[in-house]
This record gives structure tokens, C-alpha cells and sequence, in this order.
């Protein structure tokens, strides 16, 4: 063991929607590497484990390593003099700094939108339409007794889901894994399929279709025996489920990517929402979306509480205004709408559509990333941050809205994403002011008089 | 931003210091009110209006999990109520959940300077501690939901009364809460445990623990008034909202004994009728309980007409009202904790159940014979927005406007009702009771409420005016902590106010009892559980008191 050591309790990883928080980190200072991650998963273990300080400026403008002020001065000039500015990200960095990213886009009258667009999104608007009989985690491991997955990989994608829902022993659920009956529904057989008791198979694209026959079973509603030739699911197989669901103490409905982001989208989260609200007549029953990143949903509420709308929020008129499909990113740039961005702990250069990566290619991008990117290499301004659970400490929200405070392990010679992106408010803020100032409009400028936004 | 104001010539409304409409002085110095100021001070000509200290709402829900979920579920309630900001101030949505800014803002818009928050799970409290810090302007604290945890009925069940104490010590001071919240108390488990059911009576024992909402109601009120808390436990009754349910309300008051007793949004407690019928009005036994036992308080939880949104720990009840239109509808059960509902809704005029509420909340307030015991609330939003506060107290204070009113609603159930014979009507001081010297109080936030010298400077000064809710719905100027926000009419300075909390005296040692059910139980590290210190920023623990 290395001379300079470091345990750190009751850690926080940040990689997946899970956000354990019992890891037992064993820091070498002196290296400045986490050397091993007690209670992590293959995926956390990575997280931690490849986790080093890069060599990398801290500023870099257009390639070229620029002191920090001067960077800060240059993102504040970009944003405040762009007509369509956009932010997009935040799903990877602390609430406290998506309260910055927030304010920035309000005060210079921008668009901001998370990657819930490209991922969740769907379910957000099914949200909106239907409710969500949901629940914590907890709940879960203590009471359920049915526990149901859709169109998700939980073992390759969140590998220690499992220990909220199918193995701990809870209070109404005393043997673990023996007391709950596990089902997965899916289009294929995946990894997660050796936990399941009850494997169903559905045709690619036909998850709405078998929703909705689910639907009219619990309601006991004849379904036409085509069902089980458009969806690939006997129909012995979906009663046998509607009498699972029915009568067991507490089932819940945990979904994937592969509902919300296949054909039907929000129409699929919507059917399975409604599916698990149905069954409250017969039972207690909740639904869950597996949410990805690692503070996505923090995204969502800090969004949510300060505009009123969890993506897609556009500021142009002075309030936030919601509309998906109009304010997403991808929308706004494959549409060639935005003029500047400002990419938070994202990589839209390497993952969206080739239409807006070309766009996102001819106007000036300001981002920050913890390692280089895609999107910082061909970005105008970019800075180099720490890592949230790693170097900085912060909140974050695991994927049931439970808040969790983060334990960095050691310190960054960055500086974190709430620091820089208070700076820049910082500065957009003078220089609208200075603006109306000038202009001697200062019923029209917005600003925030102490920063205490 | 001057550390000085004074303000002449207005009619003082500040019944804590017995000032009934005198025309006096108000000077501020340092973000309090002080005797006097050198007579070379500047002074703001206040001729022509009245002057109240900053409004308090006992009873509001404006942040944490539930509120943010209540926010997201509606984006038609926001849409056609931007908030757009000013050169001072956040932009943000209104409706009936706005933004955490606009909530702020609009509390500062109608004369309120300090709210709380009514519903909190231990689990969602840094949340909620987050959210409040994004509310500007007002003071905030809010209540501990605690009448489910199931650690805290397992003690009680084992009649470990000591550790109860400690239990509940350790909580409060864990969250950085201000008192203890019971809803509907040993309603969660058969909720979320059988299939969907609820407790209908308050001695009922539950199957699992065998104690019933009785014995916890009781063991709250007793721990509670023993540990000092500023605020008494805040109870939610059983049976909110269901006919008869007046009688549930009684049972819980005698519970008390002669201690003090908090009741929250008693309107939803004040029927009569057979359960599963029509309910009838049960407000004169209601009034008549509160008005003869000087150890209870609590707040109305008036209905307003009009779109509202139902927010409630009471999961059983959010279910019930899903039922009637089958809209959306959110459920979220906390962990051990709680259990939550909410769904939009729209109370109106014709519908019979809807006016009854409307017309007893009236009732209530109209029979009460002590302002400083029944509170100005609409439960917001569940009866209505806070922003209906002006028309409700133009409702009390003018009774040809509630002739008028009382009209055009649903009259099969006003004769279920004494409203058409009650010609009371509110007088400036009383509604400066009933809004801000009566919360005060009962909440022991001995420097609020009032304009005594040391009396935080939380001030509103309304142009005096015939129509009592233009007055109530403009002040010309409010004053936070000696900082002048509003001047006439318009924001001038931001301001962001502190989170009020207790801080109980408990034994540490019953942590180490917390910490293996915890961990049994819970899904996250007992490390990482609660509101650490570094999440308050600005905060005032607020001194216990003796019973």
C-alpha cells in the first residue's frame, strides 16, 4: 500500500443512474488514482479505476491554451452577443452547477435543454400525460414482490440495479430473491435474462401493442387472439401475467431505453404508466424509468424547480417557455436555429444525428468536460473540469429523486463545473448590464442585482 | 441599499404590540425595527395607508419532492402563467405550482415575508432544503412528516417512549426541520401494504405494529410539547375529507388533553353526513371545540373556485379523488417514510361537495371567536393558489361581497350550511391577526408578526382602499429584513432569505439505535441520510420553548 493513503466511506459513484453511494475508496494521493473501489460494479470499478488527471489546459481557445480569465471573458462575449444561444448537457455534473447553467441561459435569454431529450425524454412527456404511481428504491427492496423489466439491460447498463429490487431481503420480504417473482420483457434474450424467473419475448416495435392488450386484460376486457401474431407473446402468457400483476402485495415496472427511444416513444412510456396506474384498482402497484447517467435526474428537478419544465425550456421571451421539438438540441441544431452552445459534461459531437454535429461544427462552442472530447476538440472556448464524485463535491439525484451529497476522493488541479459556469454568469450578467446600460433600456435587460440567483 | 427607513404618517395594523390602526412611525435600522431615528433620517410620506407587519403562512406547499413532481406534471398549468423577470428578479412559470422564483416572488408580491412549508419526508429534506434556498425572498422552515416512519412505530408498539423522544430529537435535528408533520397517521401501511387500503378510524390498531393513529397522535403531542419545538406537532387528521369525518376531528383534539396541537386545514375536517354520502356542514361543532380550548390552533385550509392542485402525504386520499374524472395522477411512496399523492383539480361553483367545502371554510373563520387560534390558509395549492389570499380576505371583510358571492354558488348545499345568517364581518386588525400575528405566534417566531422595537423589519404597507382585494393584492411597498423589495408596486433589490429550523436537545446515543434498522431498511448510507451543516447558508435555529 502506497505511503500517502486515503479511505474514503459512504462514497458516491456517479457513473450510472444507481448512484451507490456505499463505496469504500482507497485513494493514493501521492499518485492521485483511486486504487481499488470497495462494493463497486464492473462499470463503477472503470469509473474509479481510469479516473486520472490528464495533462490538458485548463483553458483552451481554439485549440490553443488561453489563461482562465480570458477564456471566462470570451465564453461571456460568445453567449451574451449570440442571438440563439443553447446549453446542453448537465447530466453528468453536480445540481449546484446546473443551478449556474440555469441562470446563464435565463439572464442571457438562451434555450437549455439536458440529455433527458435524447434519452428519457419520451417518458418526461408520458409524465405529463399520465402521472406515475412510483416509489424509492426502498420501497422496492422492502415490498416488492413483483418485479417486472421492460425493454432495459439492467445487467450491462445499471449492473447493481439488482440490489434495490430482486436480491436484498427487505421487511416484507424476508428470503430475498426467493419472495419476489422477477419477470423480464424484452426483444431479445440480453445478460439480465439468467435473474428472471419469467423471460417474455416481444417483436421488435411491438411493446405499445402488448401494453395495450396487458391493458384490456387487467380490465378484463376481451383481447382479438391476432395479439399474440403481432406481438410474438401467447396469449396464456400475458393472462398468466395480468394474474401475477393482479394479485401479488406490491409489483413494480421498471423501463429502458427500449421502450422510450423505439417506435411509439412517449406512447410507450405513456401505455406502461397507464398500465401501472390501471393496476392500483387491484393492488399497489409503481412504475420506474432506469434513468442513465448519474445525475440526470437532478438535471430534471434542478430544471424543473427553477423554470417550471424538466428540458427543452427556451428564455427568449423573458420566461421559460417548454416546447420538445422545438427546443431540444438536436432540433435546434439540425434545424441550424442555435448560434453558440454551451456543452456541459456532454459529448453531443460524437453522439448526435450527423446533421447537428455539422451544425454544431459552424458556430462557436464553449464546453466543459473532464477529459477531451469530440465536442471539446472542436470547440471555440474549452475548459477542462474536475469530476463530480471524484474531485468535487456536490448533490446528486439517484434515478427515484433521492438526493445524495458526494465525497470527493482527492482534489483536481481543475476547478469544477459550478465554478466556471458561476464565473461566466458572473460576467454575462455585467455585460447585459453594461449593455442596457448603454443602451438605456433597462426595462428590457435582465439581470441579477447581487448574484444571489 | 439604505440601512435606515422610516415611514410616516401610516396606520399601523400591529395587534401583537395592541396598535389598532394608530397613525404612527415605523423606523428601521439595521433590518430591524428600532424606537426612533435621528430626525435628520429621510421619511417616506406613508399618508393614506396601512401598514402590517410581513405577512407568515403557517401552512403552504412550496418546495421539495413532491411540489417539483407537482411542477412537472403540468405543464398546461404554467403555460398560461409566465412570470418573467425584472431587472432584479429570476424569471420562472406560475400556476397553481410555480417555479421555486415565482413562488417567491408572488409570496412578496401579496405582502408575505415568511412561509412554511407543510409537508417534508426525512428522506426528501435536502431536496426541499434546496429548493427553499432557490425561493427568494421569504424566510421558510418546514415540517417533518413523521406520523408513518415505521422506526418511530416500532418504538412506540414496544412502548420504548424515551427512545421515541430521543427518536424524534434526532430527526429534527438530522433534517434541519422546524416541527413534526403527522398526515393521516397509520395510514401508510395498509396503503402501501394492503393493497391499496386505508385506516378509517382513529382507534383502529394496525395489523402490523398494533397501535393506532391514537396512540401515535398522542405520543407526538407529549414528545413534541416535552422537547420544546417551536411549533407544536402540525397534525393532518384522519379521514380528511370523507363525510363524518368531523367526529375524527374531535377525538384528535381531546388527544391533546390541555397540549398545545397544531391543526392543519381544519375545513377538510368539519363534516358531517354518513360516510360514502353527501356530506353536510359541521363547522359550528368545530368552532365551538377551537374557540373553548385555548391549547389548540389551527389553520383553515379555505377552498377557493378554480383550478387547484392536490399535493398530499395522504396517498389514500389523492387515490379516492383520482377516482371521481380518472386524470393523471402521481403516487410516490417514500421509503419507511411516507406515502404521497397528487393530481390536478378544479373546484367549482355548481358542484355541490365543492361549494359546501367553500361555504364552511367560511363558516369557520366567521365563528371563530379568537383570531389569534384560526389561521388564514388555503392549504395551497390543495384549496387554492396563495394568490386567491386577497379575494378570501375580501370575503371576510365585506359581507355584501359575500352575499354576492354566496349567490352564485350551489345553494342546495349552502342550506346545508349557517353562512347566509352570519353577518360578521373582518376588521384590518383581524385580518392582521389572522395572517400575520396569530402564525407568528403559534410558530414562537417571537420577532416576526409584529412591529415592536427588535421586530424583525418584514414590513407591508398597502394603499388603503374600499375594495379590500385590490388593497390585499398590491402592496406599495414590502420590506424584507430592512431591505425595501417592493417600492411602489414595482421590485427594486433582490433578497434571499434564511431557513428557520429548531434544534431539539437528544440523546446521541439513540443514533446508534437508528443506524442498524436503517441499514436494514433504507436504500442509501445512514452517512449520507439528511441535511448536513454546509446545506444551510443562512438559517436562524429557532429557541425552544417551555410548555
Amino acid at each position: 500500500m502506497a505511503e500517502n493513503t486515503r479511505i474514503v466511506k459512504n462514497a458516491t459513484c456517479t457513473f450510472c443512474g444507481c448512484v451507490c453511494d456505499d463505496m469504500e475508496l482507497t485513494v493514493d494521493l501521492d499518485k492521485k488514482v483511486i486504487t481499488k473501489a470497495k462494493n463497486a460494479c464492473v462499470l463503477g470499478r472503470a469509473w474509479f479505476a481510469e479516473h486520472q488527471i490528464d495533462d490538458r489546459p485548463v483553458a483552451m481557445i481554439d485549440g490553443k491554451e488561453a489563461p482562465l480569465e480570458e477564456a471566462i471573458e470570451e465564453a461571456a462575449q460568445v453567449l451574451v452577443n449570440a442571438k440563439f444561444p443553447i446549453t446542453y448537457g448537465l447530466s453528468d455534473t453536480t445540481c449546484e452547477a446546473q443551478k449556474q447553467a440555469v441562470a446563464i441561459s435565463d439572464i442571457i435569454r438562451g434555450t437549455i435543454d439536458t440529455t433527458t431529450s435524447v434519452c428519457h425524454g419520451p417518458s418526461g412527456l408520458a409524465f405529463q400525460d399520465i402521472g406515475e404511481s412510483t416509489s424509492t428504491l426502498g420501497e422496492v427492496k422492502n415490498r416488492a414482490d413483483l418485479v417486472i423489466y421492460w425493454g432495459g439491460n439492467p445487467a450491462e447498463s445499471h449492473p447493481r440495479h439488482f440490489r434495490y429490487s430482486v436480491t436484498p431481503k427487505g421487511m416484507f420480504i424476508p428470503n430475498g430473491k426467493k419472495d419476489r417473482t422477477v419477470v423480464m420483457i424484452d426483444v431479445r434474450k440480453t445478460p439480465s435474462a439468467p435473474v428472471a424467473d419469467i423471460l417474455i419475448q416481444v417483436k421488435p416495435g411491438k411493446d405499445f401493442e402488448l401494453l395495450w392488450a396487458l391493458r384490456a386484460l387487467v380490465k378484463g376486457r376481451k383481447v382479438d387472439p391476432q395479439i399474440q401474431v403481432m406481438t410474438g407473446v401467447p396469449l396464456e402468457t400475458m393472462t398468466d401475467l395480468v394474474e401475477r400483476m393482479k394479485n401479488c402485495r406490491f409489483g413494480v415496472l421498471f423501463f429502458g431505453m427500449g421502450l422510450t427511444m423505439t417506435r411509439g416513444r412517449h406512447f410507450n412510456s405513456g401505455a406502461l404508466l397507464a398500465l401501472a396506474t390501471d393496476l392500483n384498482e387491484f393492488t399497489h402497484f409503481v412504475a420506474k424509468p432506469v434513468r442513465g447517467h448519474g445525475n440526470v435526474t437532478g438535471a430534471d428537478n434542478v430544471v424543473s424547480w427553477q423554470t417550471g419544465y424538466p428540458f427543452g425550456v427556451n428564455f427568449s421571451r423573458g420566461f421559460p417557455r417548454f416546447n420538445p421539438g422545438e427546443f431540444t438540441t438536436v432540433d435546434t441544431l439540425t434545424r441550424g436555429d442555435a448560434d453558440a452552445a454551451l456543452i456541459i459534461a456532454s459529448d453531443p459531437a460524437s453522439n448526435f444525428p450527423k446533421a447537428a454535429i455539422e451544425h454544431l461544427k459552424k458556430i462557436p462552442v464553449i464546453s466543459l468536460d473532464t477529459k477531451e472530447t469530440s465536442t471539446s476538440k472542436l470547440s471555440h472556448v474549452a475548459f477542462a473540469t474536475s469530476t463530480y464524485g471524484i474531485n468535487t463535491a456536490g448533490t446528486v439525484y439517484r434515478m427515484d429523486d433521492v438526493p445524495i451529497p458526494l465525497r470527493p476522493a482527492f482534489e483536481s488541479p481543475y476547478p469544477g463545473d459550478e465554478e466556471i459556469l458561476f464565473a461566466i454568469k458572473k460576467r454575462v450578467h455585467e455585460l447585459i448590464l453594461s449593455k442596457c446600460g448603454a443602451t438605456g433600456a433597462t426595462g428590457e435587460a435582465r439581470v441579477a442585482s447581487k448574484l444571489m440567483l | 441599499m439604505a440601512s435606515t427607513l422610516r415611514f410616516v404618517n401610516g396606520r399601523v395594523y400591529d395587534p401583537a404590540n395592541n396598535i389598532d390602526g394608530e397613525v404612527r412611525d415605523i423606523c428601521i435600522k439595521n433590518g430591524k425595527v428600532v424606537d426612533s431615528l435621528p430626525d435628520d433620517t429621510p421619511s417616506i410620506d406613508a399618508s393614506g395607508m396601512v401598514i402590517m407587519p410581513g405577512g407568515v403562512d403557517i401552512h403552504s406547499h412550496i418546495a421539495g419532492p413532491k411540489v417539483n413532481l407537482a411542477r412537472k406534471l403540468q405543464p398546461e398549468d404554467h403555460r398560461h402563467d409566465p412570470h418573467p423577470g425584472t431587472n432584479f428578479t429570476r424569471s420562472g412559470s406560475g400556476g397553481t405550482v410555480p417555479s421555486t422564483f415565482a413562488t417567491g416572488y408572488r409570496y412578496a408580491t401579496l405582502g408575505y415575508t415568511t412561509v412554511m412549508e407543510a409537508a417534508v419526508t426525512p428522506i426528501g429534506a435536502l431536496h426541499t432544503v434546496e429548493e427553499l434556498h432557490d425561493t427568494p425572498v421569504i424566510d421558510k422552515g418546514f415540517y417533518l412528516l413523521l406520523g408513518n416512519n415505521i422506526y418511530l412505530q416500532t418504538l412506540l408498539k414496544e412502548g420504548r417512549h424515551d427512545e421515541f423522544k430521543q427518536a424524534v430529537g434526532w430527526w429534527i435535528n438530522k433534517t434541519k426541520a422546524y416541527t413534526a408533520k403527522l398526515v393521516n397517521p397509520g395510514g401508510d401501511e395498509p396503503w402501501k401494504g394492503k393493497r391499496n387500503s386505508n385506516v378509517t378510524d382513529i382507534d383502529e390498531k394496525s395489523d402490523l405494529l398494533n397501535i393506532s393513529p391514537r396512540d401515535v397522535i398522542e405520543a407526538f403531542v407529549k414528545t413534541v410539547n416535552e422537547l420544546g419545538l417551536p411549533h407544536p406537532p402540525h397534525i393532518h387528521c384522519n379521514n380528511l375529507g370523507h363525510s363524518g369525518n368531523y367526529k375524527t376531528t374531535l377525538e384528535t383534539m381531546k388527544t391533546a388533553g390541555d397540549l398545545r396541537m397544531h391543526l392543519a386545514h381544519i375545513q377538510f375536517h368539519s363534516y358531517g353526513g354518513e360516510p360514502g354520502k353527501n356530506p353536510d356542514s359541521k363547522a359550528v361543532e368545530i368552532a365551538e371545540y377551537v374557540n373553548t380550548h385555548p391549547n389548540i390552533t389551527c389553520d383553515v385550509g379555505q377552498v377557493m373556485f378554480g383550478k387547484s392542485t392536490i399535493m398530499t402525504a395522504d396517498a389514500p386520499l389523492a387515490y379516492l379523488l383520482r377516482g371521481f374524472k380518472k386524470g393523471k395522477w402521481v403516487n410516490a411512496d417514500a421509503e419507511c417514510e411516507s406515502g404521497c399523492g397528487i393530481l390536478p383539480f378544479s373546484y367549482q361553483e355548481h358542484v355541490f361537495t365543492h361549494a359546501l367545502q367553500w361555504a364552511i371554510g367560511l363558516e369557520l373563520f366567521l365563528l371563530s371567536e379568537d383570531p389569534w387560534r384560526i389561521m388564514l390558509s388555503t392549504d395551497h395549492p390543495n384549496g387554492g393558489s396563495f394568490m386567491s389570499y386577497p379575494k378570501l380576505i375580501r370575503l371576510l371583510m365585506d359581507k355584501e361581497f359575500r352575499k354576492e358571492e354566496i349567490g352564485k354558488v350551489n345553494q342546495k348545499a349552502i342550506a346545508k350550511t349557517n353562512l347566509p345568517s352570519l353577518d360578521r364581518e373582518y376588521t384590518l386588525n383581524e385580518i392582521a391577526i389572522i395572517s400575520r400575528a396569530a402564525p407568528a405566534r403559534a410558530l414562537n417566531l417571537k420577532h416576526k408578526g409584529q412591529l415592536g422595537p427588535g421586530a424583525d423589519a418584514d414590513i407591508t404597507i398597502y394603499d388603503d382602499q374600499e375594495d379590500k382585494e385590490m388593497m390585499f393584492n398590491a402592496p406599495r411597498y414590502v420590506i424584507k429584513s430592512g431591505e425595501m423589495v417592493i417600492e411602489d408596486h414595482e421590485f427594486r433589490n433582490d433578497y434571499y432569505g434564511k431557513i428557520l429550523h429548531s434544534a431539539p436537545e437528544f440523546d446521541e446515543e439513540i443514533s446508534e439505535d437508528i443506524r442498524p434498522f436503517f441499514e436494514k431498511y433504507y436504500s442509501i448510507e445512514f452517512e449520507n441520510y439528511g441535511v448536513a451543516d454546509h446545506y444551510l447558508h443562512e438559517h436562524e435555529i429557532i429557541p425552544r420553548v417551555s410548555s
